[in-house]
Protein backbone atom coordinates (compact mmCIF):
# COMPACT_ATOMS: atom_id res chain seq x y z
CA UNK A 1 0.00 0.00 0.00
CA UNK A 2 1.71 3.33 -0.94
CA UNK A 3 0.94 6.56 0.99
CA UNK A 4 -1.77 7.51 -1.65
CA UNK A 5 -3.52 4.22 -0.98
CA UNK A 6 -3.56 5.19 2.60
CA UNK A 7 -4.80 8.44 2.27
CA UNK A 8 -7.48 7.48 -0.39
CA UNK A 9 -8.66 4.62 1.79
CA UNK A 10 -8.80 7.07 4.99
CA UNK A 11 -11.45 9.58 2.79
CA UNK A 12 -13.36 7.25 1.86
CA UNK A 13 -14.05 6.07 4.99
CA UNK A 14 -14.07 9.77 6.66
CA UNK A 15 -15.76 12.03 3.57
CA UNK A 16 -15.10 15.50 3.95
CA UNK A 17 -13.56 15.40 7.21
CA UNK A 18 -9.91 15.33 6.28
CA UNK A 19 -7.90 18.17 4.59
CA UNK A 20 -4.14 19.27 3.79
CA UNK A 21 -3.06 15.43 2.70
CA UNK A 22 0.22 15.71 1.97
CA UNK A 23 3.43 13.68 1.84
CA UNK A 24 6.71 14.81 1.83
CA UNK A 25 10.19 13.38 3.54
CA UNK A 26 8.36 9.92 3.15
CA UNK A 27 5.33 10.44 6.01
CA UNK A 28 2.13 11.04 4.87
CA UNK A 29 0.35 13.92 6.79
CA UNK A 30 -3.15 14.32 7.32
CA UNK A 31 -5.59 16.72 9.23
CA UNK A 32 -8.41 15.32 10.96
CA UNK A 33 -11.03 16.94 13.00
CA UNK A 34 -10.31 17.10 17.39
CA UNK A 35 -13.61 15.33 17.59
CA UNK A 36 -12.49 12.26 15.06
CA UNK A 37 -9.65 11.76 16.58
CA UNK A 38 -10.41 8.08 18.22
CA UNK A 39 -12.92 7.41 15.20
CA UNK A 40 -9.59 7.69 13.39
CA UNK A 41 -7.29 5.96 15.57
CA UNK A 42 -9.53 3.16 15.99
CA UNK A 43 -10.04 2.89 12.27
CA UNK A 44 -6.35 2.87 11.27
CA UNK A 45 -5.97 0.57 14.22
CA UNK A 46 -8.57 -1.79 13.27
CA UNK A 47 -7.83 -1.71 9.52
CA UNK A 48 -6.42 -5.48 8.39
CA UNK A 49 -4.64 -3.87 5.34
CA UNK A 50 -2.95 -1.04 7.17
CA UNK A 51 -2.71 -1.42 10.92
CA UNK A 52 -1.51 1.01 12.43
CA UNK A 53 -0.79 -0.34 15.42
CA UNK A 54 2.06 1.48 17.25
CA UNK A 55 2.07 5.00 18.07
CA UNK A 56 5.39 6.25 17.60
CA UNK A 57 4.77 9.99 19.13
CA UNK A 58 3.03 12.07 20.44
CA UNK A 59 3.41 15.90 20.80
CA UNK A 60 1.96 19.15 20.31
CA UNK A 61 2.64 22.64 18.86
CA UNK A 62 1.80 26.23 19.42
CA UNK A 63 0.84 28.66 16.52
CA UNK A 64 -0.43 31.78 17.94
CA UNK A 65 -1.61 33.23 15.17
CA UNK A 66 -4.22 30.29 13.94
CA UNK A 67 -7.02 32.13 15.39
CA UNK A 68 -8.99 29.39 17.67
CA UNK A 69 -7.10 26.88 16.24
CA UNK A 70 -3.94 27.48 18.11
CA UNK A 71 -2.44 24.24 19.34
CA UNK A 72 -1.94 21.39 16.61
CA UNK A 73 -2.17 17.89 18.49
CA UNK A 74 0.44 15.75 16.52
CA UNK A 75 0.39 11.89 16.23
CA UNK A 76 2.59 10.05 14.80
CA UNK A 77 1.78 6.79 13.80
CA UNK A 78 3.66 3.50 12.48
CA UNK A 79 2.41 0.49 10.49
CA UNK A 80 4.93 -2.00 11.17
CA UNK A 81 2.90 -4.31 8.46
CA UNK A 82 3.09 -1.94 5.82
CA UNK A 83 6.62 -0.13 7.36
CA UNK A 84 4.92 3.12 6.31
CA UNK A 85 4.74 6.58 8.90
CA UNK A 86 1.55 8.49 9.02
CA UNK A 87 1.14 11.95 10.60
CA UNK A 88 -2.11 12.98 11.85
CA UNK A 89 -2.95 16.53 13.25
CA UNK A 90 -5.70 18.29 14.53
CA UNK A 91 -6.42 21.75 15.90
CA UNK A 92 -7.83 23.17 18.82
CA UNK A 93 -8.63 26.46 20.28
CA UNK A 94 -6.26 27.61 23.27
CA UNK A 95 -8.96 29.00 25.35
CA UNK A 96 -10.69 25.21 25.24
CA UNK A 97 -8.41 22.63 23.93
CA UNK A 98 -10.12 19.66 24.68
CA UNK A 99 -8.64 16.73 22.91
CA UNK A 100 -9.88 13.01 23.45
CA UNK A 101 -7.26 10.59 24.98
CA UNK A 102 -5.71 7.84 22.88
CA UNK A 103 -4.43 6.00 25.93
CA UNK A 104 -7.34 3.28 26.40
CA UNK A 105 -5.79 2.54 22.34
CA UNK A 106 -1.89 3.08 23.00
CA UNK A 107 -0.91 2.64 26.70
CA UNK A 108 2.25 4.56 25.54
CA UNK A 109 0.15 7.53 25.09
CA UNK A 110 -0.43 8.01 28.70
CA UNK A 111 2.88 9.70 29.40
CA UNK A 112 3.05 11.30 25.82
CA UNK A 113 -0.48 12.82 26.47
CA UNK A 114 0.87 13.67 29.88
CA UNK A 115 3.96 15.61 28.39
CA UNK A 116 1.90 17.48 26.19
CA UNK A 117 -0.37 18.51 29.06
CA UNK A 118 2.10 19.66 30.55
CA UNK A 119 4.38 21.66 28.21
CA UNK A 120 1.06 22.93 26.39
CA UNK A 121 -1.80 22.37 28.48
CA UNK A 122 -4.04 20.23 26.26
CA UNK A 123 -6.65 19.04 28.20
CA UNK A 124 -7.14 14.92 27.32
CA UNK A 125 -10.47 14.40 28.07
CA UNK A 126 -10.44 10.92 29.69
CA UNK A 127 -7.10 10.46 30.78
CA UNK A 128 -6.67 8.48 33.81
CA UNK A 129 -4.17 10.34 35.15
CA UNK A 130 -3.85 13.85 33.73
CA UNK A 131 -1.01 15.87 35.86
CA UNK A 132 2.36 17.38 35.25
CA UNK A 133 5.10 15.00 34.32
CA UNK A 134 8.39 16.86 33.96
CA UNK A 135 7.39 19.94 35.29
CA UNK A 136 6.96 20.68 39.31
CA UNK A 137 3.13 20.07 39.99
CA UNK A 138 2.90 23.82 41.64
CA UNK A 139 3.64 25.58 38.12
CA UNK A 140 0.70 27.54 36.59
CA UNK A 141 1.29 28.11 33.19
CA UNK A 142 2.46 25.89 30.22
CA UNK A 143 5.43 26.73 29.28
CA UNK A 144 6.31 25.65 25.56
CA UNK A 145 3.53 28.22 24.28
CA UNK A 146 5.19 30.95 22.32
CA UNK A 147 4.05 33.60 24.85
CA UNK A 148 6.70 32.53 26.90
CA UNK A 149 10.35 33.82 25.32
CA UNK A 150 13.81 32.01 26.17
CA UNK A 151 15.26 34.65 27.31
CA UNK A 152 15.42 36.91 29.98
CA UNK A 153 13.89 40.27 28.21
CA UNK A 154 15.33 42.73 30.84
CA UNK A 155 19.06 41.59 29.45
CA UNK A 156 20.08 43.90 26.78
CA UNK A 157 23.05 41.47 26.03
CA UNK A 158 20.74 38.38 25.10
CA UNK A 159 18.26 40.50 22.41
CA UNK A 160 16.72 38.29 20.79
CA UNK A 161 17.59 40.25 17.65
CA UNK A 162 21.04 39.13 17.62
CA UNK A 163 20.09 35.81 18.61
CA UNK A 164 16.76 34.31 17.15
CA UNK A 165 14.22 35.64 13.81
CA UNK A 166 13.62 39.16 15.67
CA UNK A 167 12.34 40.01 19.11
CA UNK A 168 8.99 38.98 18.71
CA UNK A 169 7.93 35.70 19.53
CA UNK A 170 7.05 34.55 16.38
CA UNK B 1 1.20 5.22 72.00
CA UNK B 2 2.30 8.02 72.83
CA UNK B 3 -1.15 10.55 73.11
CA UNK B 4 0.71 13.07 70.60
CA UNK B 5 0.62 10.86 67.88
CA UNK B 6 -2.74 10.46 65.85
CA UNK B 7 -2.84 7.95 63.26
CA UNK B 8 -5.96 7.40 61.75
CA UNK B 9 -7.87 4.05 61.19
CA UNK B 10 -7.56 3.08 58.32
CA UNK B 11 -3.40 3.71 58.40
CA UNK B 12 -2.90 1.07 61.26
CA UNK B 13 -4.94 -1.20 59.67
CA UNK B 14 -2.68 -1.19 56.45
CA UNK B 15 -1.64 -4.31 55.53
CA UNK B 16 1.03 -3.32 53.26
CA UNK B 17 4.21 -1.15 53.44
CA UNK B 18 5.16 2.60 51.59
CA UNK B 19 8.76 2.07 50.46
CA UNK B 20 10.31 5.59 49.01
CA UNK B 21 12.83 3.76 45.86
CA UNK B 22 15.10 6.93 44.82
CA UNK B 23 15.47 9.26 43.97
CA UNK B 24 18.99 9.31 44.80
CA UNK B 25 19.59 5.41 45.69
CA UNK B 26 22.51 3.63 44.35
CA UNK B 27 20.72 0.61 42.88
CA UNK B 28 18.61 3.12 40.52
CA UNK B 29 21.63 4.61 38.25
CA UNK B 30 20.54 7.90 37.91
CA UNK B 31 17.90 9.87 39.25
CA UNK B 32 14.37 7.94 39.08
CA UNK B 33 12.11 7.84 41.99
CA UNK B 34 9.20 5.34 42.31
CA UNK B 35 6.89 5.00 45.27
CA UNK B 36 6.54 1.26 45.98
CA UNK B 37 3.51 -0.41 47.93
CA UNK B 38 5.35 -3.58 49.72
CA UNK B 39 3.29 -6.21 50.63
CA UNK B 40 6.21 -8.05 52.54
CA UNK B 41 8.85 -8.36 49.55
CA UNK B 42 6.17 -8.28 46.91
CA UNK B 43 5.78 -5.19 44.96
CA UNK B 44 1.94 -4.34 45.15
CA UNK B 45 2.35 -0.89 43.37
CA UNK B 46 4.79 1.10 42.00
CA UNK B 47 4.67 5.07 41.03
CA UNK B 48 7.61 6.36 39.16
CA UNK B 49 8.10 9.99 39.24
CA UNK B 50 10.02 11.59 36.31
CA UNK B 51 11.61 15.29 35.89
CA UNK B 52 14.40 15.43 38.32
CA UNK B 53 17.14 17.01 35.79
CA UNK B 54 14.11 18.15 33.02
CA UNK B 55 16.31 21.05 31.42
CA UNK B 56 13.93 22.36 28.83
CA UNK B 57 15.74 21.35 26.11
CA UNK B 58 12.59 21.56 23.43
CA UNK B 59 12.15 25.36 24.31
CA UNK B 60 15.94 25.92 23.91
CA UNK B 61 16.31 24.42 20.74
CA UNK B 62 13.07 27.15 19.67
CA UNK B 63 16.02 29.60 20.19
CA UNK B 64 19.37 28.56 19.22
CA UNK B 65 20.43 28.19 15.17
CA UNK B 66 20.47 24.92 14.15
CA UNK B 67 24.26 23.54 14.79
CA UNK B 68 24.07 24.71 18.23
CA UNK B 69 21.41 22.04 18.74
CA UNK B 70 24.03 19.30 18.12
CA UNK B 71 24.80 19.97 22.50
CA UNK B 72 22.15 19.76 23.50
CA UNK B 73 21.46 16.09 21.78
CA UNK B 74 25.20 14.81 23.35
CA UNK B 75 22.81 15.45 27.15
CA UNK B 76 19.93 13.27 26.18
CA UNK B 77 21.58 9.65 25.54
CA UNK B 78 24.83 10.54 27.34
CA UNK B 79 25.67 6.78 27.13
CA UNK B 80 25.69 6.96 23.31
CA UNK B 81 25.53 10.96 22.45
CA UNK B 82 27.10 10.37 18.75
CA UNK B 83 23.88 8.60 17.58
CA UNK B 84 22.05 11.48 19.03
CA UNK B 85 24.43 14.01 17.16
CA UNK B 86 24.13 12.26 13.86
CA UNK B 87 20.27 11.64 13.75
CA UNK B 88 20.06 15.48 14.50
CA UNK B 89 22.30 16.09 11.47
CA UNK B 90 20.72 13.43 9.47
CA UNK B 91 17.03 14.92 10.03
CA UNK B 92 18.41 18.48 8.92
CA UNK B 93 20.22 17.09 5.69
CA UNK B 94 16.62 15.42 5.09
CA UNK B 95 14.60 18.41 5.06
CA UNK B 96 17.40 20.68 3.60
CA UNK B 97 17.61 18.00 0.74
CA UNK B 98 21.56 17.19 1.61
CA UNK B 99 22.50 13.80 0.00
CA UNK B 100 25.84 12.79 1.99
CA UNK B 101 28.52 10.92 -0.11
CA UNK B 102 29.26 6.93 0.76
CA UNK B 103 32.31 7.86 2.58
CA UNK B 104 30.72 10.28 5.07
CA UNK B 105 27.73 7.41 5.88
CA UNK B 106 30.18 5.19 6.48
CA UNK B 107 32.56 7.11 8.86
CA UNK B 108 29.38 7.72 10.63
CA UNK B 109 28.13 3.81 10.68
CA UNK B 110 31.93 3.25 12.17
CA UNK B 111 31.09 6.02 15.34
CA UNK B 112 27.42 4.95 15.44
CA UNK B 113 28.46 1.85 16.04
CA UNK B 114 30.78 2.02 18.35
CA UNK B 115 28.71 4.30 20.27
CA UNK B 116 26.23 1.43 20.55
CA UNK B 117 28.80 -1.39 21.83
CA UNK B 118 29.75 1.50 24.43
CA UNK B 119 25.73 1.93 25.19
CA UNK B 120 25.15 -2.37 25.32
CA UNK B 121 28.28 -2.48 27.57
CA UNK B 122 27.36 0.21 30.10
CA UNK B 123 23.98 -1.10 30.25
CA UNK B 124 24.99 -5.02 30.48
CA UNK B 125 27.71 -4.73 32.41
CA UNK B 126 25.67 -2.85 35.05
CA UNK B 127 22.69 -5.55 35.07
CA UNK B 128 25.57 -7.72 36.66
CA UNK B 129 26.51 -5.74 39.21
CA UNK B 130 22.96 -5.19 40.75
CA UNK B 131 23.16 -9.15 40.32
CA UNK B 132 26.36 -8.75 42.32
CA UNK B 133 28.76 -9.49 39.82
CA UNK B 134 31.14 -6.47 39.66
CA UNK B 135 33.90 -7.75 37.85
CA UNK B 136 32.33 -8.24 34.49
CA UNK B 137 31.70 -4.57 35.00
CA UNK B 138 35.16 -4.03 35.52
CA UNK B 139 36.26 -5.95 32.41
CA UNK B 140 34.37 -4.12 29.52
CA UNK B 141 34.70 -0.62 31.19
CA UNK B 142 38.32 -0.73 29.67
CA UNK B 143 36.76 -1.28 26.57
CA UNK B 144 34.34 2.07 26.52
CA UNK B 145 37.24 3.84 27.39
CA UNK B 146 39.27 2.79 24.05
CA UNK B 147 35.88 3.82 22.49
CA UNK B 148 36.25 7.29 24.33
CA UNK B 149 39.76 7.07 23.11
CA UNK B 150 38.36 7.07 19.65
CA UNK B 151 35.99 9.47 20.35
CA UNK B 152 38.26 12.01 21.44
CA UNK B 153 41.00 11.57 18.28
CA UNK B 154 38.10 12.20 16.00
CA UNK B 155 36.47 15.14 17.77
CA UNK B 156 38.06 15.92 20.67
CA UNK B 157 35.63 15.04 23.20
CA UNK B 158 34.54 11.80 25.11
CA UNK B 159 31.15 11.94 27.13
CA UNK B 160 29.18 14.37 25.13
CA UNK B 161 30.94 14.58 21.92
CA UNK B 162 28.97 16.93 19.31
CA UNK B 163 30.46 14.57 16.81
CA UNK B 164 30.14 15.75 12.88
CA UNK B 165 28.44 18.62 11.42
CA UNK B 166 25.39 18.95 8.90
CA UNK B 167 26.76 17.27 5.98
CA UNK B 168 29.15 15.20 7.42
CA UNK B 169 32.17 15.69 10.28
CA UNK B 170 34.10 18.97 11.10
CA UNK B 171 37.39 17.57 9.82
CA UNK B 172 38.99 14.20 8.18
CA UNK B 173 39.39 11.33 10.51
CA UNK B 174 42.99 11.20 11.32
CA UNK B 175 45.24 8.28 10.57
CA UNK B 176 45.25 7.93 14.55
CA UNK B 177 41.34 7.24 14.66
CA UNK B 178 41.34 4.29 12.14
CA UNK B 179 44.50 2.79 13.87
CA UNK B 180 42.74 2.78 17.53
CA UNK B 181 39.67 1.58 15.86
CA UNK B 182 41.76 -1.76 14.20
CA UNK B 183 43.43 -1.84 17.56
CA UNK B 184 39.70 -2.05 19.42
CA UNK B 185 38.51 -4.92 16.95
CA UNK B 186 41.47 -6.71 17.45
CA UNK B 187 41.43 -6.58 21.32
CA UNK B 188 37.59 -6.45 22.33
CA UNK B 189 36.51 -9.71 20.65
CA UNK B 190 38.62 -11.33 23.36
CA UNK B 191 36.92 -9.36 25.90
CA UNK B 192 33.47 -9.40 25.34
CA UNK B 193 33.80 -13.97 24.91
CA UNK B 194 35.41 -13.12 28.68
CA UNK B 195 32.61 -11.17 29.43
CA UNK B 196 29.76 -13.48 28.23
CA UNK B 197 31.36 -16.27 29.91
CA UNK B 198 31.47 -14.55 33.13
CA UNK B 199 27.66 -14.07 32.65
CA UNK B 200 25.59 -15.52 29.87
CA UNK B 201 26.12 -19.24 31.32
CA UNK B 202 26.07 -18.40 34.74
CA UNK B 203 23.93 -20.33 37.30
CA UNK B 204 23.33 -16.83 39.68
CA UNK B 205 23.37 -14.79 36.81
CA UNK B 206 20.30 -17.03 34.98
CA UNK B 207 18.49 -17.51 38.17
CA UNK B 208 18.18 -14.14 38.80
CA UNK B 209 17.53 -12.87 35.16
CA UNK B 210 15.15 -15.74 33.95
CA UNK B 211 11.77 -14.93 34.13
CA UNK B 212 12.11 -11.67 35.93
CA UNK B 213 10.84 -8.16 34.83
CA UNK B 214 9.45 -9.99 30.86
CA UNK B 215 6.68 -8.34 29.01
CA UNK B 216 4.96 -10.02 25.95
CA UNK B 217 5.43 -8.82 22.66
CA UNK B 218 1.64 -7.69 22.19
CA UNK B 219 2.07 -5.33 25.39
CA UNK B 220 5.50 -3.81 24.08
CA UNK B 221 4.20 -2.92 20.98
CA UNK B 222 1.10 -1.42 22.64
CA UNK B 223 3.33 0.56 25.06
CA UNK B 224 5.61 2.02 22.62
CA UNK B 225 8.56 -0.51 23.17
CA UNK B 226 11.51 0.09 20.72
CA UNK B 227 15.42 -0.85 20.67
CA UNK B 228 16.57 -4.08 22.38
CA UNK B 229 13.50 -3.89 25.08
CA UNK B 230 11.18 -4.71 22.05
CA UNK B 231 13.57 -6.85 19.94
CA UNK B 232 14.26 -9.06 23.07
CA UNK B 233 9.86 -9.56 23.30
CA UNK B 234 10.27 -11.48 19.62
CA UNK B 235 9.58 -8.37 17.47
CA UNK B 236 12.11 -7.40 14.60
CA UNK B 237 11.49 -3.77 14.85
CA UNK B 238 14.60 -2.23 13.83
CA UNK B 239 15.33 1.34 12.49
CA UNK B 240 18.54 0.46 10.81
CA UNK B 241 16.81 -1.66 8.48
CA UNK B 242 13.19 -0.80 8.75
CA UNK B 243 14.07 2.85 7.16
CA UNK B 244 18.02 2.69 6.28
CA UNK B 245 19.73 6.01 7.14
CA UNK B 246 23.72 6.46 6.37
CA UNK B 247 23.89 3.75 3.72
CA UNK B 248 23.08 1.00 6.52
CA UNK B 249 21.11 -1.00 3.51
CA UNK B 250 24.59 -1.69 2.22
CA UNK B 251 25.50 -3.66 5.34
CA UNK B 252 24.94 -7.41 5.88
CA UNK B 253 23.74 -7.88 9.64
CA UNK B 254 21.54 -9.78 11.63
CA UNK B 255 18.46 -8.80 14.09
CA UNK B 256 18.62 -10.31 17.57
CA UNK B 257 15.43 -11.37 18.89
CA UNK B 258 14.34 -12.60 22.10
CA UNK B 259 11.28 -14.42 23.13
CA UNK B 260 10.03 -13.96 26.25
CA UNK B 261 11.12 -10.06 26.87
CA UNK B 262 12.80 -10.83 30.09
CA UNK B 263 15.62 -9.61 31.69
CA UNK B 264 17.69 -12.23 30.44
CA UNK B 265 16.61 -12.23 26.84
CA UNK B 266 17.37 -7.90 27.14
CA UNK B 267 20.65 -8.83 28.15
CA UNK B 268 21.47 -11.47 25.02
CA UNK B 269 20.08 -9.23 22.76
CA UNK B 270 22.16 -6.53 23.92
CA UNK B 271 25.44 -9.25 23.79
CA UNK B 272 24.50 -10.18 20.23
CA UNK B 273 23.50 -6.75 18.96
CA UNK B 274 27.63 -5.75 20.14
CA UNK B 275 28.63 -8.91 17.90
CA UNK B 276 26.83 -7.40 14.92
CA UNK B 277 28.36 -3.92 15.73
CA UNK B 278 31.36 -5.24 15.41
CA UNK B 279 30.71 -7.04 12.30
CA UNK B 280 29.07 -3.89 10.82
CA UNK B 281 32.52 -1.63 11.78
CA UNK B 282 34.68 -4.23 9.82
CA UNK B 283 32.67 -4.12 7.54
CA UNK B 284 32.58 -0.28 7.35
CA UNK B 285 36.38 -0.33 7.05
CA UNK B 286 36.64 -2.41 4.48
CA UNK B 287 33.81 -0.47 1.99
CA UNK B 288 35.84 2.58 2.68
CA UNK B 289 39.03 0.93 1.87
CA UNK B 290 37.41 -0.48 -1.77
CA UNK B 291 36.13 3.44 -2.52
CA UNK B 292 39.95 4.75 -1.85
CA UNK B 293 41.34 2.10 -3.51
CA UNK B 294 39.12 2.75 -6.45
CA UNK B 295 39.37 6.36 -5.98
CA UNK B 296 41.93 7.98 -4.23
CA UNK B 297 40.70 11.26 -3.72
CA UNK B 298 37.95 9.54 -1.80
CA UNK B 299 40.29 9.96 0.81
CA UNK B 300 39.85 13.87 1.83
CA UNK B 301 35.85 13.57 1.62
CA UNK B 302 34.71 14.10 5.12
CA UNK B 303 31.70 16.39 4.23
CA UNK B 304 28.81 16.49 1.53
CA UNK B 305 30.49 19.57 -0.83
CA UNK B 306 26.69 20.90 -1.23
CA UNK B 307 26.42 21.22 2.61
CA UNK B 308 28.77 23.68 1.69
CA UNK B 309 27.10 26.76 2.87
CA UNK B 310 26.17 24.78 6.53
CA UNK B 311 29.45 23.91 7.39
CA UNK B 312 31.62 25.63 9.75
CA UNK B 313 35.38 26.62 7.93
CA UNK B 314 38.27 24.77 8.89
CA UNK B 315 39.90 26.78 11.72
CA UNK B 316 43.20 27.70 10.01
CA UNK B 317 41.62 29.02 7.47
CA UNK B 318 39.81 31.25 9.83
CA UNK B 319 42.34 32.53 11.25
CA UNK B 320 43.92 33.39 8.12
CA UNK B 321 41.46 34.00 5.68
CA UNK B 322 38.95 36.92 5.64
CA UNK B 323 36.25 35.14 3.99
CA UNK B 324 36.10 32.32 5.87
CA UNK B 325 36.05 34.71 9.02
CA UNK B 326 33.19 36.13 7.75
CA UNK B 327 31.44 33.22 6.88
CA UNK B 328 31.95 31.46 10.08
CA UNK B 329 30.70 34.77 11.93
CA UNK B 330 27.69 34.41 10.05
CA UNK B 331 27.02 30.84 10.47
CA UNK B 332 27.53 31.57 14.29
CA UNK B 333 25.29 33.97 14.36
CA UNK B 334 22.62 31.33 13.06
CA UNK B 335 22.40 33.65 9.73
CA UNK B 336 21.97 30.21 7.23
CA UNK B 337 19.16 29.75 5.35
CA UNK B 338 16.63 26.68 6.08
CA UNK B 339 13.57 26.19 3.94
CA UNK B 340 10.20 25.81 5.72
CA UNK B 341 9.05 22.48 5.77
CA UNK B 342 8.22 19.59 8.27
CA UNK B 343 10.18 16.31 8.83
CA UNK B 344 10.08 13.55 11.44
CA UNK B 345 13.02 11.36 11.14
CA UNK B 346 14.49 8.96 13.57
CA UNK B 347 17.73 6.47 13.81
CA UNK B 348 18.32 3.57 15.58
CA UNK B 349 19.66 4.89 19.04
CA UNK B 350 21.61 2.57 21.77
CA UNK B 351 18.03 2.03 23.28
CA UNK B 352 15.68 2.63 21.19
CA UNK B 353 14.25 4.81 18.48
CA UNK B 354 15.63 8.28 18.84
CA UNK B 355 13.10 10.32 16.88
CA UNK B 356 13.33 14.42 15.68
CA UNK B 357 9.96 15.88 14.69
CA UNK B 358 11.55 19.15 13.32
CA UNK B 359 9.17 22.13 12.27
CA UNK B 360 10.49 25.18 10.53
CA UNK B 361 9.20 28.41 9.56
CA UNK B 362 12.07 29.47 7.18
CA UNK B 363 13.71 31.17 10.43
CA UNK B 364 17.20 31.02 11.95
CA UNK B 365 15.91 28.24 14.75
CA UNK B 366 13.52 25.40 14.32
CA UNK B 367 10.09 27.02 14.98
CA UNK B 368 9.12 23.01 17.13
CA UNK B 369 11.64 20.88 17.76
CA UNK B 370 10.42 17.43 19.28
CA UNK B 371 12.62 14.43 20.43
CA UNK B 372 11.52 11.32 20.63
CA UNK B 373 13.02 9.74 23.79
CA UNK B 374 12.67 6.11 23.88
CA UNK B 375 13.13 5.42 27.61
CA UNK B 376 10.63 8.17 28.40
CA UNK B 377 8.16 6.33 26.40
CA UNK B 378 8.57 2.90 27.55
CA UNK B 379 9.61 3.67 30.92
CA UNK B 380 6.12 4.00 31.95
CA UNK B 381 5.36 0.21 31.50
CA UNK B 382 7.79 -0.28 34.52
CA UNK B 383 4.97 -0.10 37.38
CA UNK B 384 3.43 -2.65 34.66
CA UNK B 385 6.10 -5.29 34.55
CA UNK B 386 7.46 -5.29 38.33
CA UNK B 387 4.04 -5.77 40.02
CA UNK B 388 4.10 -8.85 41.99
CA UNK B 389 8.02 -9.30 41.39
CA UNK B 390 10.34 -8.73 44.47
CA UNK B 391 12.01 -5.68 45.20
CA UNK B 392 15.44 -7.15 44.32
CA UNK B 393 14.18 -7.98 40.71
CA UNK B 394 12.47 -4.75 39.81
CA UNK B 395 16.05 -2.70 40.71
CA UNK B 396 17.43 -5.57 38.28
CA UNK B 397 14.59 -4.79 35.80
CA UNK B 398 15.16 -0.93 35.91
CA UNK B 399 19.07 -1.63 34.44
CA UNK B 400 17.55 -4.30 31.84
CA UNK B 401 15.29 -1.02 30.10
CA UNK B 402 18.56 0.81 30.07
CA UNK B 403 17.05 3.96 31.72
CA UNK B 404 18.85 7.22 31.06
CA UNK B 405 17.99 10.03 33.29
CA UNK B 406 19.03 12.65 30.39
CA UNK B 407 17.22 11.31 27.97
CA UNK B 408 13.95 10.45 30.46
CA UNK B 409 13.88 13.90 31.30
CA UNK B 410 14.81 15.66 28.40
Amino acid sequence: MTHEQIIETLEAAFAGQLSDCDTAHGISSITIPAAANLKVLQFLYDSEDMQFRFLTDLTAVHYPNRTNEELCVVYHLHSLYLNKRLRLKLYVPVAAPKVFTASKLFSGANWMERETFDFFGVDFVGHPNLKRILNVDEMDYFPMRKEYPMEDPTRIDKDDEMFGRGGTIC
Amino acid sequence: MSAHIHLDEASIQKQTTTLNLGPTHPATHGVFQNILEMDGERIVSAVPTVGYIHRAFEKIAERRPYYQITPLTDRLNYCSSPINNMGWHITVERLLGIKTPKRVDYLRVIIMELSRIADHLVCNSVIGVDTGALTSFVYVFEFREHIYEIFEAVCGSRLTTNIGRFGGFERNFPQEAFDKINKFLEAFPRGMKEFESLLTRNRIFMERTMGVGGISAERALNYSFTGPNLRAAGVDYDVRVAQPYSSYEDFDFKIPVGTTGDVYDRFLVRNQEIWESLSIIKQALEKIAALEAADPSQKEVFYAPEADKYHLPPKEDVYTKMEALIFHFKMVMGEIEVLPGEIYSAVEGGNGEVGYYLISDGGRTPYRLHFRRPCFIYYQAYPEIIQGSLLSDAVVTMSSLNLIAGELDA
